[in-house]
């Protein structure tokens, strides 16, 4: 409709005051981009633990898989605080919470998500298996909440229809399980080709349907709301961001599918690294686009 | 009591002094706006026109601003009027997120949210918004919604039909009306920005007191 009026109208905005620019950087980026790790990395322990707990390599994940999640998660934290204008009033959030915010309840669940992984880190180190068991189903159960929250929050950004609630939800849990499975890979040379096997199977299919999404939106995505095709437009053509968007979907996707692929066909483990390091490349550039799009859109 | 405005596009001939007042009044700093009045040319010379747009909050009955900020930093007066304490907010940047207008900025002075607020200071004392006054030709008409004989309610009576809200379609129910409007002022992608061809184009960009963009 709006594309009509402007080669009927030839309407041209002629004075106006500058737009906001970019208000969510790339400080946003790696805290998304943190938080797949952190979440993520306990998602694949839990499979691991579930399916190769027999295997001592596996058992011996406990403390590192616990320090990886509270590593990352510290980060997700850290650059939260860093993106807030006002970082000193975080605790207004405790203080005088909003309910219907998903920045409040993401912030609660996520503190209580790190009480948990801090908890758990103790326990890995001081080899009480007790305490881990009793603290991992409910770190585990929350670990999905603060994974997908950041999906609500912007898919409650009202005209920026690029970022729709299910599709949001779906990403960022293939995010998850595409960093934590590329994360735990990196561990690879010291678990059997059964668990790498199993490792490399979750980050091909995450990347494989991660992609397929991407496509979605960029082909069927115009075609849901003016605001869409207005934004895949940054990624098309000339657009400003074309270039970062293809580069990330290779890297995050199109690369890691192929190497695993090859990986597990041909039971050669080695091709696994270079998977993994390229899917957590990749999710930062591809998260970043995703990110930075709606927000050059003019609002008014 | 449900304050609401209501612009008469007819009568807007685009001097500004609604702007200026507003800067004046709530002090707003350089590169950011409360109010603004966006011209767009229509048409291919000779056969040219141009319009005139003044666009603030609409002080939305549903406002995703209100609903998305987590300290309620951003929160609905009695009047129905959106405001905002400006001790309270953290500045995540939600609402500027979440707002489908761009109708709010973070003031690079105290690095938290602010916009329009309806001159809710004015208000309380009795007085119009400034921006009220200040236009020569009456164009915004501001007053109570839940008033039947308010100017702004007897206004919306004698225009039905030719009354339009922006993106009605988000669902936010803005108390903020328009007379006279187009696709072309109502919709801002149905206009084109044109790098280099607007008619300032060294605006000047106030750092954010320690701030990080
Ligand atoms: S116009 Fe924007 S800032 Fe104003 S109330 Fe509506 S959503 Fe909030
Ligand atoms: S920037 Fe301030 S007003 Fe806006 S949502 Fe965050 S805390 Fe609320």
């Amino acid at each position: 409709m709006a594309h009509e009026t402007i080669e009927a109208m030839n309407a041209v905005v002629t004075l106006d005051v500058a737009l906001p620019g970019i208000v969510w950087p790339w400080l946003v980026t790696m805290n998304m981009w943190a938080k797949s790790i952190g979440t993520g990395v306990l998602f694949l322990g839990y499979f691991m633990f579930r399916y190769y707990g027999n295997e001592n390599s596996v058992k011996e994940m406990k403390l590192p898989i616990a320090i990886l999640s509270f590593t990352f998660l510290s980060m997700f934290l850290l650059f939260t605080l860093a993106d807030l204008h006002q970082p000193f009033r975080m605790w207004h959030i405790f203080f005088y919470p909003h309910w219907t915010s998903p920045i409040t309840v993401g912030a609660v669940i996520a503190s209580v998500l790190m009480g948990l992984v801090s908890m758990l880190v103790v326990a890995a180190y001081l080899k009480r298996d007790d305490i881990f068991e009793k603290a991992w189903m409910p770190t585990l159960i929350l670990a999905i909440p603060v994974t997908l929250y950041t999906a609500t929050l912007m898919g409650m950004s009202t005209a920026r229809e690029l970022w729709q609630v299910p599709v949001e939800l779906v990403q960022m849990m293939l995010a998850a399980l595409l960093s934590g499975a590329a994360t735990m890979l990196l561990f690879g040379h010291k678990f059997s080709f059964e668990v790498n096997r199993m490792l490399a199977i979750v980050l091909g299919a995450s990347a494989a349907a991660g992609f397929t999404i991407y496509m979605g939106e960029y082909v069927f995505g115009p075609f849901k709301a003016e605001e869409v095709a207005a934004t895949l437009a940054y990624i098309k053509g000339d657009g400003e961001y074309t270039a970062m968007f293809w580069i990330g979907q290779v890297i995050a996707f199109v690369i890691p599918m192929v190497l695993t692929y090859l990986g597990v066909t041909n039971k050669n483990r080695i091709l696994l690294l270079p998977a993994a390091i390229s899917a957590l490349v990749g999710l930062w550039i591809v998260k970043h686009v995703w990110l930075m799009i709606p927000q050059l859109l003019p609002m008014s | 009591m449900k304050l609401g405005f209501l612009v008469d596009l007819n009568l807007c001939m685009g001097c500004k002094g609604c702007e200026i007042a507003c800067k004046v009044e709530n002090e707003v700093p350089l590169s950011s706006w409360r109010l603004r009045v966006k011209y767009v040319d229509v048409g291919t010379f000779p056969d040219t026109k141009r319009t005139y747009t003044p666009l603030r909050c609409n002080h939305c009955a549903d406002a995703p601003c209100e609903r998305i900020c987590p300290v309620s930093a951003l929160h609905y007066l009695d009047n129905g009027i959106v405001n905002v304490d400006k001790e309270r907010c953290i500045g995540c940047a939600g609402c500027v997120m979440a707002c489908p207008y761009g109708a709010i900025y973070i003031d690079p002075e105290t690095n938290t949210a602010d916009k329009c607020t309806y001159c809710a200071h004015r208000v309380s004392g009795g007085l119009m918004p400034s921006c009220v006054v200040a236009c020569p030709v009456e164009a915004n008409i501001f007053g109570d919604l839940e008033d039947t004989e308010s100017n702004i309610s007897r206004y919306i009576m004698q225009h039905q039909g030719n009354v339009q809200v922006r993106k009605p379609e988000k669902g936010t129910h803005p108390h903020h009306f328009y007379v006279g409007g187009g696709e072309i002022q109502l919709n801002p992608l149905a206009s084109l920005r044109q790098e280099g061809h607007n008619l300032f184009n060294n605006i000047t960009h106030l750092k954010h007191v320690g701030g990080h963009h």
